[in-house]
């Protein structure tokens, strides 16, 4: 089947089999491979994405039910040349190790910073709960986005 | 694959009449995991994400596609308590009430709130129109349903009672992002009580003799309140699996539902 969607503001047309997950779709016939593949059950967050307006896991949706969907990737957040705030926020406050989780991070922390600029450190842990690191990172990531929400701008930095 | 997007239940019953092996797609935390790590390959699905009338709640009846961000802060507080273990913020904007019917897993979240407040599955076919399906006849064993070949999932409902205090807990090996060893709901409607548990029978299942027991007792004492858990455990059903053993679901049935009977008389 066919299917047109929108990623990161372009249009893409997918010939997939309907049954396939968005995150295969992307990584494999797109070729956008920011989002991670990881657990494939929606456990890790790794594969994170914003599907008209909500963070959901790209592994749990179905490619044949993203006609006409709006999708924002990691690959949307960053401008070009210039890395997004969270991304910023995690170099200087050392909240990558490995590096696999950290698009998942970069796409929930952006999102949860675009709906509450200034979270408090409770909101900040709800926010992040569905994402996994395994380097034992979160106390940087939590840093990097405390510093975001204390900043005079906020997440908007 | 055949994706029919269906934009209202006429369309999506309409659908499913034409193919009885269609499978419906909610916000597929079950259906895509089949897919990705068991090969699954469904060759129709009938999309449900688009259907308004299956994201309506109010204060009797919760539409299939209200997903569990949404019955986080539904006023059913023991619904809210379960709805808040589901999984991750992820999870829990794509994953629906309706599909937790569905799947029918013994440790559905939401599955021993529906068994405690004696709900119905509202469920809709282009044959018979609507009709409502009382739990213990819908759940009929491991991820088994009476839902016929060419029916959908449309609400569920509640009778009108009035619910006097209502309490949920769940027991797994860690706090977040876990499958339920066990799952309890205690209730206090009208003058009686209810106890509801998950994951310790093939189905959601109620503890009837406990709940008698109870029913005798105007203001239960602490004797009484230990009696009850007592026969809570002995009347689940659970069995041994790698997620925990038959033993320690009984003990935790027990544990859990003389604690939530203790929040209900409390609040």
């Amino acid at each position: 089947m066919t299917v047109s969607l929108t990623i990161n503001g372009d249009q893409h047309t997918s010939t997939a089999a309907g049954w396939e997950s968005l995150l295969s779709v992307m990584r494999d016939e797109i070729g956008l491979r920011g989002s991670k593949d990881a657990c494939d059950q929606g456990e890790c967050g790794s594969c994170s994405v914003v599907l008209d307006g909500t963070l959901v896991c790209s592994c749990l949706i179905m490619i044949g039910d993203c006609e006409d969907a709006s999708i924002t990737t990691v690959e949307g957040l960053a401008g070009s040349g210039a890395l997004h705030a969270v991304q910023e926020a995690l170099l200087d406050e050392g909240g990558v190790q490995c590096g696999f989780c950290t698009p998942g991070f970069v796409v929930a922390g952006a999102h949860l910073l675009e709906a509450n600029p200034h979270p408090t450190e409770d909101e900040i842990r709800e926010a992040l709960s569905g994402n996994i690191c395994r380097c034992t990172g979160y106390g940087g990531i939590l840093r990097a986005l405390e510093l975001l929400s204390n900043a005079p701008s906020g997440g908007d930095a | 694959m055949d994706f029919v997007r269906a934009k209202d239940v006429a369309e999506a019953i309409a659908a499913k009449a034409e193919r009885p092996d269609a499978e419906f797609l909610a916000g597929g935390t079950d259906l895509m995991v089949a897919v990705n790590l068991d090969d699954h390959r469904p060759q129709s699905v009938i999309g449900l994400r688009h259907v308004a009338e299956l994201q309506q709640m109010d204060d009797t009846r919760i539409g299939a596609g209200v997903t569990w961000d949404r019955l986080e802060r539904a006023p059913q507080r023991a619904l809210a308590q379960a709805a808040r273990t589901v999984g991750s913020p992820q999870i829990r904007a794509a994953g629906t009430i309706g599909g937790n019917v569905g799947t029918a897993s013994p440790a559905g979240d939401g599955l021993a709130w529906i068994a405690a407040l004696d709900a119905g599955i509202e469920v809709a076919s282009v044959e018979r129109g609507r009709r409502i399906v009382p739990w213990a006849e819908f759940f009929v064993g491991v991820k088994r349903t009476s839902l016929a070949a060419d029916e959908m999932i449309t609400a569920v409902v509640l009778p009108d009672e009035q619910i006097e205090a209502q309490e949920f807990a769940k027991v797994g090996s860690r706090n977040t992002m876990v499958i339920s060893t066990v799952s309890c709901v205690v209730a206090r409607v009208g003058s009686g009580y209810r106890v509801a548990l998950g994951s310790v029978a093939p189905t959601p299942m109620r503890a009837f003799q406990a709940e008698e027991m109870l029913n005798d007792e105007t203001s239960p004492s602490p004797a009484a309140i230990a009696e009850f858990g007592r026969l809570v455990a002995a009347e689940v059903r659970p069995i041994t699996d790698h997620r925990s053993t038959e033993a320690y679901r009984r003990h935790a049935a027990g544990v859990l539902a003389g604690r939530l009977l203790e929040r209900c008389l409390s609040s």
